[in-house]
């Protein structure tokens, strides 16, 4: 683990050093991008072409480069040294060249393997490099392959193409110049992103052309910052062009709703940001491993003990004789008498050679087998298998499936991990009335329906029977929402085809969010209300006459229309921009603007939208949200004003869009933010669509009035702080200045304008606040984000006034986010509130489900999520990570101070409350040994270490805080407070904040911890966590990059941890613990042998028989028990959670079970050697024929130890056991049958054959496993009756019919959820059976009866341990 | 599982109807349902409790026991006897020869050993020599030997293999058989006379073929050039290891038994597995039914006493056996199996007063029946 980090810290290093080294070369910090248009000698050669290479090895360079690598393992090199030693006479124990097999082999599986994923990694390489883009070259686009794209060259890029390199924006076919990217590949954002064409190439009209470009461009070496482009064009002219990262494509991203782009490329290949941020897959040690590792260590103190041990014995053997030297004590080669103590010292060497075998050289080897054999197998899994999106769970790490297993913390993303990210408009109060949208709910919950159902049975005659089970309203729902799920699908299998970098076709419009079924009400209100208006406008009556609560209603479908950044496109054309310029006009801009266009005078009578203006069209690059961006400056603006005014005069109104017709009515919207998308949807169910937003205007259909083009004077874009954003725009109808204003509540509710109770009208509003607080309130408890949207009508000169202060503020130089910040607010005062909305970001499938089951299995859940306290704690209700009975610790605190103060309060608050209510429940002194909550050590560094069991008790902590928090003088205190609460919530955490938060958790509470994420936020934290999994669903796929496993859907999780990770775990903590024992039993037969042998470190077992023992004989079964076999079956696993607890506390491999596995090892050896020693002794046999039957009984022995616990015998465990049996027999025959002459020393000539006849051999076979095995057999079967683990209680759960299961399981799932029951229930629970259980004729039923109540018991206690053996002893007493 | 098969195709279908254009669906990386992906293989799960631990422990303890009984009686019925000829101590008849000895004496010494036999030997009897002390498994021991040579390949026995260090060559000349197996070789000659009640000592014919094993006397050793060559020629060139009195051609007189083929060597250079060890020197042939092979009544062992082991306290002796099909006498296996199936049976019992108290509600699925 350190080491591996040190690596990884190394090869950072490295690449500094490389870049280091480079920037050496040139020490120049920029980059020159000279033109390249293909007929002159590439200018830019010396930079990274765009072809890349991920491989680590090239066909030279393998063999050196893989062995320096694997010789980085330890081991590998400890058992070169051993078979090198060899070489050296004097202690050779084996021949040599024998004794390079194993180390041979091993070395060249891992190879093999490297070189199989450095081929794949090949073979994907190439799929890259050859896509096409086109290549300006000799005056022509012309098509070449990725590969062959140079820095310099220009490029250009169609509609949804995806971007070869990183490329410089130089000219778009979009009419303001910019082009639509989409980042998701990159940043998992999955909304649009704008980038704009370098300021100088603006104006082009015509068509960009190469050649005429004649600039330098200078800027920044390449770096791995995504969102940091410095650099200038340098024109021949001398001028000098700044660029931003506004004007680089970024490759991997996809080219959107822009028909063509042109692009000259600056970073290439490696060079590019997106190869610069891919680093590649990490190499992790799991918590097994290093746990093993210790063991290792073990295993090496205890050879290292046998060898003095014998080599002691050795000196004392050969001391005895004195100078009387035996006939058997051969002299050296040299006829040399060793003394005792030389003899000693070669000896020790020797027997280094000869145990060598106790640190299993094939462990390494056999755990990565059957590693990659589990990771195939969960890639395998059909329910991993998302079919909306063809993906399926994808391991990236290869070697941490075991941590699965063994996970206590889960840090989890909210947005699109426990969630959609896809926002539904739920229901909505207007004017205090609300309307619930019953049928829309209904709508909803078909939806969840259908995709259950099919994902279950299929219907036989799908569209019929949906159709009839659906309201008779949302018939035409019912058929759009087939049409669009079958484009969606097409368009994922779309998808699939393209390769990974490649990204998803639509963003945010499934048909849920799209078809809102209108409340009937709510509808009626809104057609009325409609036509009165076009009736007011037939008869020219202020429409301000309209009773006021229509009026609320208009004005808050205006603001659901209007009030966002939205932009709109054609299902025909995708991501094409649909221009419907009614008239144009460009946001006020100066003083001087603004009163021309409001003096009296130019004051058109307002009746009509088409009223001719003057003001003509101004390109803005100022559009929609960036309202506070600093514009263009004022004096260019009024001058290409004036000019345009005299080129257009008053243009006619110009439709781009020919009328749609209702059948292919579908506008698709397109927002920064899911929730405005949803809202402008929900607006449309209304009649009231967006269909054109412009910088400076927007489109509205209303019902009866037709389009409304809104004069969009301002918009203050939505900020974090404000927590709103508003419009200013001219209600084309009463021709007032109306700023429509949308944000969180808790905003909006402050800056209401205070009601005037004197007036009806103001008690009106009054109760109208109070009405919408409620719902508010309301609508929060049900966990949908609320939005309050609010209007305020400006007289002009207001308007002016503040207009003219904006200005100022935002042509300031100093202070100026703080002057915009004042200017908003002074805006966004005194507003009249038109109503709230309930908004959906609807869970994923399952998420409660699994956020239970995974809180059953022991997991401490934490979400950790960007969004607001408020929406973020609603989906916490909503996901039931919160539950509405638990108490919830709210922590804001605004200084580091307060925030100590806090912790220290709800830390006393804890304390006092539980601890002492505890105490008054007889139960909770049982407490301490209900450990299974209490999953970190009790000899935490915390300084509040009393009992921290978990309590019913939420903590939610916002970003600020939890700064504090995280401080190091805090976050002990934070810990003990986080830690004693169910569920933990952080707000408003910022991506490095996340990853903090998971590497205290990780560091000081000694725990496993696993960060689930879907975008780029996430990365940092999915990186920390010991297991880094990544949502590859909706977002991008930055966070799958860096995560360890990638599911397609958060519920998978369930699955992966519960079943996969408790096999996977339970599986290698057995085959390892199996590995050490089966090496240690071997070897120690060759060790008692020594006392036989005057410790000369002779061995009676043939040395083929040695080596090979472990590398062929008997490394099957175990590999097939290793990757097959499940202790409890998944569905078991999933039903009931609490068995995940056996790997958090990693009750599979403890460091007893090590020992004792060691001491069976110990006597299984003691057995087999001596029972054949007994059975030859003074007998005329010779030490290989007496060593092959010990062999052969170790052999056997081992196996049926590994059947014994094998939990599961499938063909496959039968196969490969007597495969191992006939292999060993085979080889050997083979081998005693192949040389008379050979094979010195042991010479094993016809050895088997005649051991074969001997009935001796036999009664050997049969007795000594027997007698080996019998300790061990008796434990397990005692095991299974006195003290079963909770996961040999499922397994026997498992044998049960499966009716008698499912009764029992859905006992144990209603009783799961609810809390854990202090022992006196227990008790009163087990009461009921009245009598013993030995009492035969008990009708059938009252036997069924204990079962389901031990089970009960079982259920209700996470410790059933404990319980059962209460139970037991009850029973037993009875 | 059928199910879900059914379900993509019917849904493929559904989709093509309702898309346009749509096609069949590709489910390009759904995986393959099969039990052995899906890890649903058909198996056989046992749970090992007192109650299914029971019938196994119960057989195995029925099995034992008898098996166990068999061996013991077989082993009782086998006639042996053990004769120590060390002269450790002075009452023995050999302990001047055992005092006065070296590797080098050209003396021979001669010790007569007289012992009664109480039963008489009724099938053939196979005459050990038994070593104690005598590390014959010791590791650079064991390997000082040339396979080769042994097996008569004439290279080898010109130039023997590093393993012989320190004895391969002797005044430059090659040892024939080299190695400090050879050059240990035991070379006591036994002796073995009835002494007929009349008074008179009749020598009982000790058959010194077939002791070795079949396949080492006729494949892996072997002289050099053949067995029926003239072996003092082919042997030219070579000398005897340091402590032998003789050149390997004249171990025997019979020209199958001599040689690198000669069996007593052939038994000698299989190596003893334990430091305890026993020898086949000679058979005494069955002569007929009637007569036993061995009557009982007094009998001389005469030696002549050449092997020294006093130096490392090591024991000499020669032991009289009959044999069964199991080998010679050894009641350990008996009384190992009857030990083994005894403790079975018991615990067996153990687990069976464990189900009956408390494993019956485990709820091992036998509760309904």
């Amino acid at each position: 683990m350190a080491r591996d980090t040190e690596d990884r810290a190394a090869g950072t290093h490295k690449a500094e050093r490389r870049q280091r080294g480079r920037s050496k070369k040139k020490p120049k910090e920029t980059r020159t991008v000279r033109v390249h248009t293909g007929h002159e000698h590439n200018p830019n050669r010396h930079y990274a072409n765009n072809r890349i290479k991920t491989t680590k090895y090239t066909v030279l360079s393998f063999l050196p480069k893989n062995l320096f690598e694997q010789f980085h393992r330890f081991a590998n090199v400890y058992f070169v040294f051993i078979a090198l030693l060899n070489f050296v006479p004097v202690v050779n124990a084996f021949q040599p060249e024998l004794a390079l097999a194993p180390v041979v082999f091993i070395l060249s599986v891992t190879a093999i393997k490297d070189l199989w994923e450095d081929y794949r990694r090949h073979r994907s390489d190439t799929e890259i490099n050859h896509m096409d883009c086109l290549v300006y070259t000799e005056r022509r686009y012309v098509e070449r392959f990725w590969k062959e794209v140079q820095v310099g060259d220009f490029i250009r890029l169609r509609c949804n193409e995806i971007l070869p390199a990183d490329v410089l924006l130089l000219s778009s076919s979009d009419p303001d110049r910019l082009c639509h990217l989409e980042t998701a590949t990159l940043d998992g954002e999955t909304n649009l992103k704008q980038r704009q064409v370098v300021r100088s190439f603006f104006d082009l009209d015509c068509e960009f052309d190469p050649l005429k470009f004649n600039g330098i461009i200078e800027c920044e070496k390449p770096n791995n910052d995504l969102n940091r482009f410095r650099g200038y064009i340098l024109h021949r002219s001398g001028s000098r062009d700044a660029l931003y990262k506004d004007n680089l494509l970024l490759r991997g991203c996809t080219v959107r709703n822009t028909e063509e782009a042109v692009g000259i490329v600056i970073y290439a290949g490696h060079e590019t940001k997106a190869m610069l941020n891919n680093n590649g897959p990490r190499y992790k040690r799991s918590k097994l491993e290093r746990q093993m590792n210790v063991h290792v260590f073990w295993c090496v103190v205890i050879l290292l003990l046998m060898c003095l041990f014998a080599a002691i014995g050795h000196g004392l053997w050969v001391f005895q004789y004195g100078d009387k030297r035996p006939v058997f004590d051969v002299l050296s080669p040299e006829g040399a008498e060793l003394s005792p103590v030389v003899a000693a010292v070669y000896l020790f060497l020797t027997l280094i050679i000869v145990f060598q075998v106790l640190i299993p050289i094939s462990l390494f080897v056999s755990i990565e087998i059957v590693k990659v054999c589990q990771v195939f197998f969960i890639h395998q899994d059909q329910d991993l298998y998302d079919e909306d999106s063809d993906s399926r769970l994808q391991c990236r790490a290869l070697n941490i499936t075991e941590d699965l297993g063994q996970t206590q913390y889960v840090f989890s993303d909210k947005t699109g991990t426990l969630t959609e990210n896809k926002m539904v408009f739920r229901r909505c109060t207007v004017a205090g009335v609300e309307y619930s949208h019953d049928a829309n709910a209904r709508r909803l919950a078909l939806y969840q329906e259908v995709d259950s159902e099919e994902e279950e049975v299929p219907p036989p005659g799908g569209s019929l029977r949906r159709d009839s089970s659906s309201s008779q309203q949302s018939s035409r729902v019912v058929l759009r929402s087939l049409s669009t799920k079958t484009h969606r699908r097409t368009g994922s299998r779309a998808d699939a085809k393209r390769a990974s970098i490649l990204s998803k076709h639509t963003a945010f419009s499934s048909p849920m969010e799209k078809d809102v079924t209108p409340d009937p009400q709510l509808l009626d209100k809104v057609n009325e209300c409609g036509g009165q208006m076009d009736f007011m406008r037939f008869h020219g009556q202020p429409v301000s006459q309209l009773p006021s609560d229509l009026a609320d209603i208009m004005d808050f479908f205006m603001a659901l229309t209007v009030c966002n950044t939205v932009v709109v496109s054609s299902p025909n054309q995708p991501r094409q921009k649909v221009r419907m310029r009614l008239e144009s006009k460009s946001p006020v801009k100066t003083i001087e603007d603004f009163i021309k266009r409001f003096t009296p005078s130019r004051l058109t009578s307002g009746s009509s939208s088409s009223s001719s203006s003057s003001l003509a069209t101004s390109r803005s690059s100022n559009r929609g949200c960036s309202g506070l961006l600093s514009s263009p400056s004022a004096e260019s603006t009024l001058a290409k004003l004036q000019e345009e005014q005299a080129a257009l005069g008053s243009a006619p109104p110009r439709y781009d869009g020919t009328p749609r017709s209702p059948e292919d009515g579908e506008l698709r919207y397109e927002a920064e933010s899911p929730d405005e998308a949803a809202l402008v949807y929900a607006a449309r169910a209304y009649k009231c669509s967006l269909v054109g937003r412009l910088p400076d205007q927007v489109t509205v259909e209303l019902p009866h009035l037709g389009k409304l083009s809104f004069e969009l004077l301002h918009t203050l874009g939505f900020d974090s702080t404000r927590k709103r954003m508003s419009v200013v725009v001219r209600h084309p109808l009463t021709d007032q200045i109306t700023v429509y204003t949308k944000g969180a509540d808790s905003v909006i509710m402050d800056l209401i304008k205070p009601p005037d109770t004197e007036t009806s009208k103001g008690r009106r509003q009054k109760k109208l606040v109070l009405r919408t607080q409620n719902y508010l309130n309301l609508y929060a408890a049900d966990g949908l984000r609320t939005l309050c949207i609010a209007k305020k009508v400006l007289s002009k000169e207001q308007y002016a006034c503040w207009l003219q202060r904006h200005l100022e503020a935002e042509t300031a130089i100093q202070g100026r986010e703080e002057l915009l910040f004042d200017s908003a607010l002074r805006l966004e005062t005194n507003l009249q509130l038109l109503g709230a909305t309930g908004i959906e970001d609807r869970l994923q499938d399952g998420v409660p489900e699994t956020i239970a089951s995974l809180r059953q299995a022991g997991l401490q859940i934490w979400v950790l999520t960007g969004d607001k306290q408020e929406t973020a704690v609603n989906v916490a209700y909503a996901c039931k990570l919160l539950d509405p009975e638990e108490e919830i610790l709210t922590l804001n605190a605004d200084s580091h101070e307060a925030c100590a103060l806090l912790l220290e309060e709800s830390l006393h608050y804890i304390q006092t409350k539980f601890l002492c209510s505890s105490s008054d429940q007889a139960a909770k002194a049982f407490l301490p040994n209900f450990a299974p909550f209490e999953v970190y050590p009790p000899s935490s560094s915390s300084p509040h270490s009393a009992a921290f069991t978990v309590h019913r008790l939420g903590l939610v902590i916002d970003g600020r805080t939890l700064a504090y928090a995280l401080d190091q003088s805090l976050e002990d205190r934070f810990l003990a407070v986080a830690r004693s609460c169910r569920s933990v919530l952080c707000c408003r955490s910022t991506p490095l904040q996340k990853s903090t938060v998971v590497k205290l958790v990780r560091n000081k509470l000694k725990v496993m911890t696993l960060a689930i994420g879907d975008g780029a936020n996430d990365v940092s934290m999915i990186q920390v966590a010991d297991v880094g999994v990544g949502i590859s669903g909706q977002e991008g796929m930055q966070a799958v990059m860096a995560s360890d496993f990638a599911l397609p859907r958060f519920r998978y999780l369930q699955k992966l941890l519960l079943v996969h990770g408790h096999w996977s775990y339970s599986r290698l903590a057995n085959m390892i613990l199996f590995f050490f024992y089966k090496n240690a039993m071997f070897v120690a037969l060759v060790f008692w042998y020594q006392f036989y042998c005057g410790f000369s470190g002779s061995a009676m077992i043939d040395q083929w028989y040695l080596i090979f023992f472990n590398l062929m004989f008997s490394a099957f079964p175990q590999l097939v028990t290793g990757t097959l076999d499940k202790d409890v079956s998944a569905e078991t696993l999933q039903q009931l959670p609490q068995l995940y607890m056996s790997g958090q506390n990693s009750e599979e491999y403890k460091p007893y079970m090590f020992w004792m596995n060691m001491i069976d090892a110990f006597y299984q050896s003691l057995v087999c050697f001596f029972i054949p020693y007994f059975a030859y002794a003074d007998s005329d046999v010779d030490v290989f024929t007496w060593g092959t039957p010990i062999t052969t009984l170790a052999l056997l022995t081992i196996l049926v130890h590994l059947g014994i616990e094998t939990r599961t015998w499938t063909w496959m465990n039968c196969l490969s056991i007597s495969f191992s049996v006939s292999l060993f027999f085979t080889v050997s025959l083979c081998y005693n049958a192949s040389c008379p002459s050979c094979f010195s020393p042991s010479n094993p000539y016809w050895s088997m054959q005649r051991l074969l006849q001997d009935p001796l051999f036999y009664l050997l076979c049969v007795l000594t496993p027997v007698a080996a095995l019998l300790p061990r057999y008796f434990y397990r079967a005692c095991q299974g009756t006195l003290f079963p683990s909770p996961v040999q209680v499922g397994r026997q759960l498992d044998k049960l019919p499966s009716e008698t299961r499912r009764n029992i399981l859905n006992l144990g799932g209603v009783e799961a959820g609810s809390a854990v029951r202090p022992v006196p229930h227990f008790l009163s629970l087990g009461t009921p059976s009245p009598e013993g259980p030995d009492e035969n004729h008990q009708r059938t039923e009252e036997l069924e009866f204990l079962p389901l109540v031990s089970w009960n018991v079982f259920i209700h206690i996470p410790q059933p341990l404990l319980c059962i053996s209460e139970m037991e002893f009850r029973v037993c007493v009875f | 599982m059928m199910a879900t098969s059914y379900n993509a195709k019917d849904e493929d279908g559904r989709v093509t109807v309702c898309g346009p254009g749509g096609g069949p669906l590709l489910r390009g990386k759904k995986p393959e349902n099969t039990a052995l992906k899906q890890q649903r293989l058909a198996a056989w799960q046992p749970v090992l409790t007192a109650g299914t631990a029971l019938p196994a422990l119960f057989a195995v303890g029925l099995l034992f026991i008898p098996v166990g009984v068999g061996l013991f009686v077989t082993s009782n019925n086998i006639r042996e006897l053990e004769i120590d000829y060390t002269g450790a101590d002075a009452s023995s008849p050999c302990f001047s020869c055992s005092q006065s000895f070296s590797w080098n004496s050209t003396r021979p010494c001669t010790c007569t050993v007289p012992f009664y036999l109480e039963q008489p030997y009724e099938s053939n009897v196979y005459v050990y020599y038994g070593l104690s002390n005598f590390y014959q498994n010791h590791r650079r021991y064991v390997k000082s030997r040339d396979d080769g040579q042994l097996n008569g390949n004439e290279k080898s026995l010109t130039e023997p293999s590093k393993e012989c260090e320190p004895y391969a060559y002797r005044d430059n000349e090659p040892i024939a058989p080299c190695g400090a197996i050879a050059n240990s070789m035991f070379n006591d000659t036994l002796e073995l006379f009835y002494n007929d009640p009349n008074g008179t000592k009749i020598q009982i014919p000790l058959n010194a073929t077939g002791i070795a094993w079949w396949t080492d006397k006729h494949v892996k050793f072997g002289n050099p050039g053949g067995n029926d060559q003239n072996l003092s020629a082919a042997f030219q060139g070579t000398t005897r290891p340091v402590n032998w009195r003789r050149p390997v051609y004249e171990l025997d007189s019979d020209r199958g038994n001599n040689g690198f083929v000669n069996e007593d060597f052939i038994v000698w250079m299989r190596t003893a597995a334990l430091p305890t060890f026993r020898k086949l020197y000679r058979i005494i042939g069955k002569k007929d039914n009637v007569v036993p092979t061995l009557p009982r009544g007094n009998y001389t062992l005469e030696v002549v006493y050449n092997y020294p082991v006093r130096s490392f306290e090591g024991r000499k002796r020669v032991i009289l056996s009959t044999i069964s099909w199991m080998g010679g006498k050894n009641p350990f296996l008996g009384v190992a199996y009857i030990a083994v199936g005894a403790v079975c049976f018991f615990l067996g019992v153990v687990l069976l007063a464990m189900h009956h108290k408390c494993g019956n509600r485990n709820g091992d699925g036998d509760i309904s029946n």
